[in-house]
């Protein structure tokens, strides 16, 4: 899932007191995103019990990060920041369902590696655990599945999330991938149930549960795997959106995740190539620290 | 530089590796999956000790459920909404001494069976005449299933309709017909009911009934006011039925205590089964619920005390549509399974095998899902099962039906479902929200599974090899000594499908023996009785119970599997009113038929 590290923007010109309750409420940005879904896991198994087991979720984080430091010490002779890594196992352990503990190791480290192994330019271009939970659906579907109904199916839960959530994705100024894809998802729907007569209410219901929230607020604003620039973030989570839609057409269960995982490497590759157009011999260098 | 590419090299192998270990693990269990093949008679017997053969129209049961019709408004989604009410529960209602059976049908109009024992390896259908066939009429609901119990202590057993609609109290009379006594007997006018049981919860020697309601009772299917009535959640729904415990106040009446006693629920009750789980003895009571967490209730012979937090069976919210109990490891506790839903690539929940924790007895009685550890944890779409040593070597066997919609084999509802199942309470509430099946299915066609058990802590599926081999949408499974030969037969109702008989037969090497109880200070029905065998330095504990798994009823004799050479010890059985029977060395490969003392 995302792997939230802006750095911060640069700091406007303020009062010194507006500076310091900035400076309070600027957690570095790294930190939110784990610390938000750390909140979203914790709350949703007090209130829900959404975790089968404690073991489970423990057992993907503590290999999740064991593989970052492990990979991370080997590839690049140092010992990286674990957020990104706790995301990801927190990822797996909240999304992979299955009654084995086998599957939540696997993933997690597939996860990782992916990130050290499928590089192009010093760039990894899957998000981590969107990757490792396709490459988990796609190898083994008798075996595990994922969230799909937590979160007591409530409104309450979902209005929580849906705001904190949008706040902080806002603060992270990735809203606007977040905005759209809801939108697009949304007109989708509608097409999608004029097309197959579905009920546009269950062409919708996706959307309301647990697993897109974790979705859109994670996994598509992931900074090391979406392109850079605002349009063109805007343009790939429209077609994530859409090759979603296509999916869904073809009564794919787990479209959302295989569109990313189709369209979000594809959009990485497509922009390095434009890069590569426009400064040929410097784009190598940023992507390998970026990604380090 | 060259040590990182090197390093990268190594990692990229074990990446591919990592990718590749899903497929070795398929391939291995695959390899190493047993009864996937269909074997003859004489291998299945010598491989496995035992093989099924079904009989039903060999035996004259030509039986095929029908499903109800409900409001056009559901009509979209019928065959998930009209998907049970087949149902099968075992009684000698003319006490002969052979069994008989009971099945549900529910189709408007349509009849139920009452397939008397001719002694012959036939029955015959005699429920028009004792009165017991015509339920199923326009207007009071449909059979959604039964257990028999001697509510009245005469001796004969008693029968408990229930329905999606009005539920029924059938007296026996002496075996030559029943009597409606429904009004008389103050039970309410409709429960939408799934699960029923009789037992004693008090111990004043009287059956007390329980009924777990499953849709509102507010809800008429077949009128609705509105389409706002499926679950108003997937894993934490609490918009069900109510619960009603009807205590037995001994002329013929009964009194709804329900909420006197403890029991409150309104989640989506499935299935139900009481047994002493703590040795307190009073029956405790464990309800599977249907869109959320299991409960289980210790009951203190005045009051329940919802304990499914704090034995751990109340936490992770799945799909309950069984409950039986079985001593599997032979070391006089019971383990409770409890089916749900696993569908590959779309729903992994898992079946539960709720196992009693070392050292925790007592009120201190905990439960861990084994299920996986012991091999029964994934039955496709499961509906019933029951704990029973089908080929006598005395460890428990588990027999689980499943398959819940089979309509189109090419087409299924699963994307469909697994859409909505996501969505908000307020869209998965109503169904007009939910995509129509378009006979498409639904987990359909799926394979039965007949867990052996190892004796040493595994289960291992030899459905195919021992001859069970339909792919009807099973709903409901009884196991029962239907000619009284020594071994447990199966039988098995399925949702818009014929009735099945499958036929056992046993290596004659193992030995066996019967319990034919019968209470006098007790309930004569002597549900609730508990029965342990020693032998060979082991023992293995049994209780007669008044319902178990799904919509089904066992028969009440307990049977016991012994292996070869058994050197039997006793048998101590512990009657409901409390008094305690040895009975030193009994003989094997018979049915002992036994009174409690005075």
């Amino acid at each position: 899932m995302s792997e939230q590290t802006i750095a911060p923007a640069a700091p406007p010109s303020h009062s010194a007191s507006a500076a310091a309750r900035k400076s309070w409420l600027s957690l570095d940005n790294r930190y939110i995103a784990p610390i938000f879904i750390t909140c979203i896991l914790v709350a949703g198994h007090l209130s829900f019990g959404m975790l089968e087991s404690y073991q489970k979720t423990a057992l993907a984080i503590v290999a999740s990060i064991a593989a970052d430091l492990v990979l991370g010490r080997v590839f690049f002779g140092k010992w990286p920041n674990v957020a990104s890594a706790y995301i990801t196992g927190i990822s797996v352990g909240i999304l992979l369902r299955s009654p084995a503990f086998w599957p939540y190791v696997l993933c997690s480290v597939i996860s990782i590696t992916s990130k050290y192994v499928l590089r192009v330019k010093g760039r990894h271009i899957w998000n981590p655990s969107n990757f490792g939970i396709s490459a988990m659906l796609f190898l083994a579907p008798e075996t595990v599945a994922t969230l799909s109904i937590q979160w007591g199916n409530y409104l309450l839960p979902m209005m929580v999330i849906w705001a904190l959530g949008s706040v902080i994705i806002w603060r992270l100024r990735r809203f606007h991938i977040t905005g759209i894809y809801v939108v697009a998802f949304i007109a989708f729907a509608f097409l999608r149930s004029s097309i197959t007569g579905s009920p546009w209410q269950s062409e919708i219901a996706p959307l309301t549960g647990p697993m897109y929230q974790l979705f859109i607020f994670f996994m598509i604003t992931d900074p090391k795997t979406t392109v850079r620039s605002k349009k063109g973030q805007c343009i790939v989570v429209f077609l994530v959106a859409f090759a979603e839609f296509l999916l869904r057409l073809h009564q794919v269960v787990y479209a959302p995740f295989y569109a990313l995982f189709m369209v979000g490497p594809a959009a990485m590759l497509v922009e390095m190539w434009m890069d590569s157009r426009r400064t040929p011999t410097t784009s190598m260098g940023a992507g390998v620290a970026a990604s380090a | 530089m060259k040590q990182n590419r090197t390093a990268r090299i190594i990692v990229s192998i074990l990446f591919v590796g990592m990718l590749a270990t899903p497929l070795v693990i398929k391939w291995d269990a695959a390899r190493r999956g047993g009864g996937k093949t269909k074997l003859d008679a004489r291998t299945a017997l010598a491989r496995h000790g035992f093989y099924f053969q079904e009989v039903s129209r060999a035996a004259g049961v030509n039986f095929v459920h029908q499903a109800p019709t409900l409001d056009p408004q559901l009509a979209p989604i019928m065959p998930q909404v009209a998907s049970m009410g087949a149902s099968v529960s075992i009684v000698d209602f003319d006490r002969d001494g052979w069994p008989d059976i009971y099945v549900t049908n529910s189709g408007e109009g349509s009849k139920n069976a009452l397939y008397r024992n001719m002694h012959d390896g036939t029955f015959k259908d005699v429920a028009q005449e004792m009165g017991i066939a015509d339920v199923n009429r326009l207007g009071t609901g449909v059979s959604m299933g039964a257990v028999w119990g001697d509510y009245d202590n005469d001796g004969y057993e008693d029968l408990l309709l229930i329905k999606w609609g009005r539920p029924e109290l059938y007296h026996n009379d002496a075996g030559n017909g029943f009597t409606r006594v429904t009004e008389q007997a103050g039970l309410p006018p409709w429960v939408n009911a799934n699960t029923a049981l009789w037992f004693d919860y008090d111990g004043d020697g009287r059956l007390d009934l329980f009924i777990g309601g499953y849709y509102s009772e507010d809800v008429d299917l077949w009128h609705l006011k509105t389409t706002q009535i499926m679950p108003d959640s997937f894993e934490y729904a609490k918009n069900g039925g109510r619960k009603y415990l009807f205590h037995n106040l001994g002329n013929g009446k009964f009194e709804e205590v329900s909420a006197r006693v403890g029991i409150n629920s309104r989640r989506w009750a499935l299935a139900s089964v009481a047994a002493d789980l703590r040795g307190s003895g009073h029956p405790d009571l464990f309800i599977a619920n249907d869109y959320g967490v299991s409960e289980l209730y210790f009951n203190d012979g005045k009051r329940f005390h919802d304990v499914s937090t704090q034995t751990g069976v109340g936490f992770s919210p799945k799909s309950g549509m069984n409950a039986a109990f079985g001593d599997i490891l032979n070391d006089g506790r019971y383990a409770v399974y409890v089916s749900n839903i696993s569908e590959d690539g779309v729903l992994i929940q898992g079946n539960n095998l709720w196992m009693p924790k070392d050292g925790a007895a007592g009120n201190g009685l905990q439960f861990e899902n084994l299920a996986r550890d012991l091999g029964v944890e994934l039955g496709g779409w499961s509906f019933g099962a029951q704990f029973g040593d089908l080929n006598n070597d005395g460890t428990l066997d588990l027999y689980l039906t499943n398959g819940y919609v089979s309509l189109d084999r090419d087409r299924s509802y699963w994307y469909d479902f697994s859409k909505i199942a996501g969505g908000n309470s307020i869209i998965i509430i109503d169904a007009k929200n939910w995509p129509a099946m378009d006979g498409r299915s639904l987990s359909g066609y799926q394979q039965k599974r007949v867990w052996l058990n190892d004796g040493a802590g595994k289960f291992i599926n030899v459905a195919q090899a021992a001859g069970v081999t339909d792919t009807y949408d099973g709903r409901a499974v009884a196991l029962v000594d239907l000619w009284n030969r020594g071994v447990l037969d199966a039988v098995v109702a399925n949702q818009r499908g014929p009735l099945l008989i499958y036929k056992n037969t046993v290596t004659p090497e193992n030995k066996w023996i019967e319990f034919a109880l019968e209470g006098t200070a007790s309930n004569r029905s002597a549900i609730g009785a508990q029965l342990t065998v020693y032998w060979n330095g082991q023992q293995q504990r049994q209780e007669v119970s008044g319902g178990s798994g799904f919509a089904a009823q066992n028969d009440r004799r307990l049977h016991f599997g012994l292996g070869k050479d058994p050197r039997m010890e006793k048998a101590v059985i512990r009657w409901p009113s409390g008094k305690t029977q040895i009975i030193e060395n009994p003989t094997v490969n018979q049915i002992l038929k036994i009174k409690e003392p005075a």
